[in-house]
């Protein structure tokens, strides 16, 4: 570690209100600085204060990644899955024990690349969990590569020449895919950021919350947009927030602007397991018909059965 | 403790091995599922979807076989008894979650209804191709609990079983049936609730500051888990991690981490071997799940031609009974072992490692489509040109 960073991190107040918050035996971590990884990981925090939640209720499910870190960091119970299938897991977690929040924390490359197939199905599905996508339009961990969010035309490791592809706009994946809540801000966004993700906290349903983030190691240098103070100044000139803006006019042009930020979508949605009680109930009649509330494998020891 | 009488379906029963599964993890207390469609597993699912609301469960029809073989590692997770089924392709793609599974030590049971490979294969028809796989499918060094029924009634049995070990040992358990036992219609009789014995998660009785994730009690190599959602604040990875649960990258906690899983399975525990008439035999066949059907036929032929033979049914298949295979292929009376089985040469492998040269080992392969013909099994007994 360089005396800079020593020093940097000495100054990190002692009583810092994020402290009890994280696993601080495993501090530090391995974000680099001026990655947004951080600052999301503090909206949530936040959102997660503001929201109600009880604590140990809360759980938190990463893929792999830079972001898939976020589940090691936080003091919650916390799951570190494989690539791309965070979402899945915690679609298991959340239908084996519906009184957990859960939330899924990881970044574009694992939950829209490998992890896209799981993405809309759950979003059609509408399991109630909360997405939270940290773009940072690169693979951070591996060094760099092209992902599905990259920018027409940006330089990675894997394409030296420019990106010859199109990326995703998130949002509208959500959106037509079905999400109830669909929302994007910039790590700029701190105060936006912590409401939108106590919103999407508090929408039954599939919310998602795209966090467009500086990743000037691995991005923002290869691609003249300078370090992670210029990244934030440039969300900071070429964002525009259209808040229920249709999701296919939201779009993300780092290069020009606009950087369309705002809540998109928040629509009534009867979430899965809701549709999931009524519609056996109506099935199989409600004295046959088992619902499917918090059951956890404890109870079968209880005299009364279920 | 007991299974829950009013999901058990006590009776006596004419179905298929794919039901009887269904049942059996029904009787175990799996509470949760989720699959793909796949022929010919998709009946176990079919099975759970209308059962399972009727029981206080639910089964989920994922996108994939990636999301159903994730969703069951978080449900167990969640605190429930999951489980998920496939085939062929279907396993291959659920490999990685395996691993996952073993990493992670979560107890969760993983039926595969072989068919005929590779690649899409024999969609409808048999084959025991699947027992490398089961043991070597996902990267890295790992136990592998196996158990191979074959027959119906024995797919309800193992499948319990296959629960209660997963929760003894905290580990992915496999049940290997083939599309003869999945699709074979036999009896099945479903026992009393009260007479189904069923292993309870063991949950740790530490409060969240003492308790750590991977910490095993004095003599153990099982650690106990903490329920979720009651402040424990417990961390889960698949990356190499320390007994609090942490990734660590160093040779040294990898050694620590592997050596324990690699250990944990008590083997002479888990071990189910059937012998018949094997004191003594001239030639000792071995064999599991539907093969060991074929193979009773063609050692009664033998018999009754004056021939001593005996024969071992492996039920677990992984771990590898090493040391019983040992024992029992290496007598001095044996002039031959045989291994029938409906691959191309798996397990052969296995008892001839065990035999080490002792005794002539001849495998009695199939590529698969269909069972084997007795009168080949009967032709390598009797060492005629077949």
């Amino acid at each position: 570690m360089s005396s800079r960073d020593t020093q940097a991190l000495q100054s990190v107040p002692v009583n810092s209100p994020m402290e009890e918050w994280l696993r601080m035996d495993r501090m530090p971590h391995i974000w680099c600085p001026g990655c947004g990884i951080g600052t999301a990981v503090n909206c949530f925090v936040r959102a997660v204060e503001k929201s109600g939640i009880p604590r140990e209720k809360l759980v938190v499910v990463s893929g792999i990644g830079c972001t898939g870190r976020v589940a090691g960091y936080l003091k919650l119970d916390s799951f570190h899955t494989t690539h791309g299938r965070a979402i899945p897991f915690a679609i298991g977690l959340k239908l084996a024990n519906p009184e957990l929040h859960v939330v899924v924390f990881s970044g574009d490359g694992d939950l829209i690349a490998i992890g896209g197939n799981h993405f809309i199905h759950a979003a059609r599905r509408n399991v109630n969990i909360t997405v939270i996508c940290v773009n940072n339009f690169t693979y951070g961990m591996t060094g760099g590569q092209v992902a599905p969010t990259s920018p027409k035309g940006s330089v990675a490791t894997t394409t030296p020449y420019g990106n010859l592809e199109s990326p995703f706009n998130l949002a509208h994946l959500a959106d037509s895919s079905g999400a109830s809540y669909v929302a994007r801000y910039t790590t700029y966004h701190v105060r936006p950021l912590v409401n939108t993700m106590k919103e999407a906290l508090a929408k039954n349903g599939f919310s998602f919350v795209e966090v467009l983030s500086p990743c000037p190691t691995l991005f923002g240098r290869r691609n003249r947009f300078g370090d992670g103070l210029d990244i934030m100044r440039l969300f900071k000139e070429k964002s525009i927030r259209r808040d229920g803006l249709s999701t296919d006019a939201a779009t993300v042009d780092l290069q020009n602007g606009p950087i369309v930020v705002g809540r998109f979508k928040d629509r009534p949605r009867e979430a899965f397991l809701d549709v999931y009680n009524d519609a056996m109930t109506k099935a199989l009649g409600k004295d046959r018909f088992r619902p499917y509330g918090p059951v956890t494998m404890r109870e079968p020891q209880d005299s009364n059965g279920w | 403790m007991r299974s829950i009488k009013e999901a058990v379906m006590t009776g006596t029963h004419f179905i298929d091995g794919d039901v009887a599964c269904a049942e059996g993890a029904i009787a175990a207390g799996c509470r949760f599922s989720a699959g793909y469609p796949i022929t010919p597993s998709t009946e176990v699912v079919e099975r759970l979807a209308s059962r399972f609301p009727l029981v206080g469960g639910m089964f989920v029809q994922m996108e994939d076989e990636l999301a159903s073989s994730i969703a069951i590692i978080g449900a167990a997770w969640g605190g429930v008894k999951a489980m998920t089924v496939s085939s062929g392709p279907g396993i291959s793609l659920m490999q990685e979650h395996i691993g996952l599974a073993v990493m992670t030590e979560t107890p969760t049971v993983w039926v595969n209804v072989q068919r005929g490979g590779p690649s899409t294969g024999l969609p409808t028809l048999p084959a025991q191709a699947d027992m490398m796989q089961a043991k070597w499918g996902s990267h890295g060094d790992y136990p592998t609990l196996a158990l191979c029924p074959n027959s119906p009634q024995e797919a309800f049995d193992l499948t319990i079983r296959a629960f209660n070990f997963a929760e003894l040992y905290r580990t992915p358990v496999l049940v290997m049936l083939d599309e003869a036992v999945g699709h074979m219609l036999e009896k099945v009789v479903i026992p009393d609730a009260e007479d189904i014995d069923v292993e309870v998660r063991r949950f740790t009785g530490k409060s969240p500051d003492e308790y750590r994730p991977y910490e095993c009690a004095e003599g153990s190599l099982v650690p106990d888990l903490a329920p979720v959602g009651q402040g424990y604040y417990f961390h889960v990875t698949g990356l190499t991690h320390d007994d609090r649960g942490y990734p660590v990258m160093t040779p040294e906690t990898q050694e620590g981490l592997m050596y324990r899983l690699m250990n944990k399975i008590d083997v002479d525990a888990v071990t189910d071997v059937r012998e018949s008439e094997v004191e003594g035999c001239e030639v000792l066949v071995v064999s599991y799940g539907i093969t060991s059907r074929v193979a009773e036929r063609a050692i009664r032929d033998a018999r009754s031609q004056g021939l001593r033979v005996g024969h071992l049914r492996l039920v677990t298949v992984w771990p590898f009974p090493e040391k019983l295979i040992r024992e029992r292929c290496t007598q001095a009376s044996i002039l031959r072992v045989i291994v029938a089985e409906l691959n191309l040469g798996q397990m052969v492998r296995e008892v001839e490692r065990a035999v080490a040269g002792a005794k002539p080992v001849r495998l009695v392969g199939h590529p698969g489509g269909a069972v084997h013909d007795p009168n080949v099994i009967l032709a390598a007994i009797l060492q005629e040109a077949s």
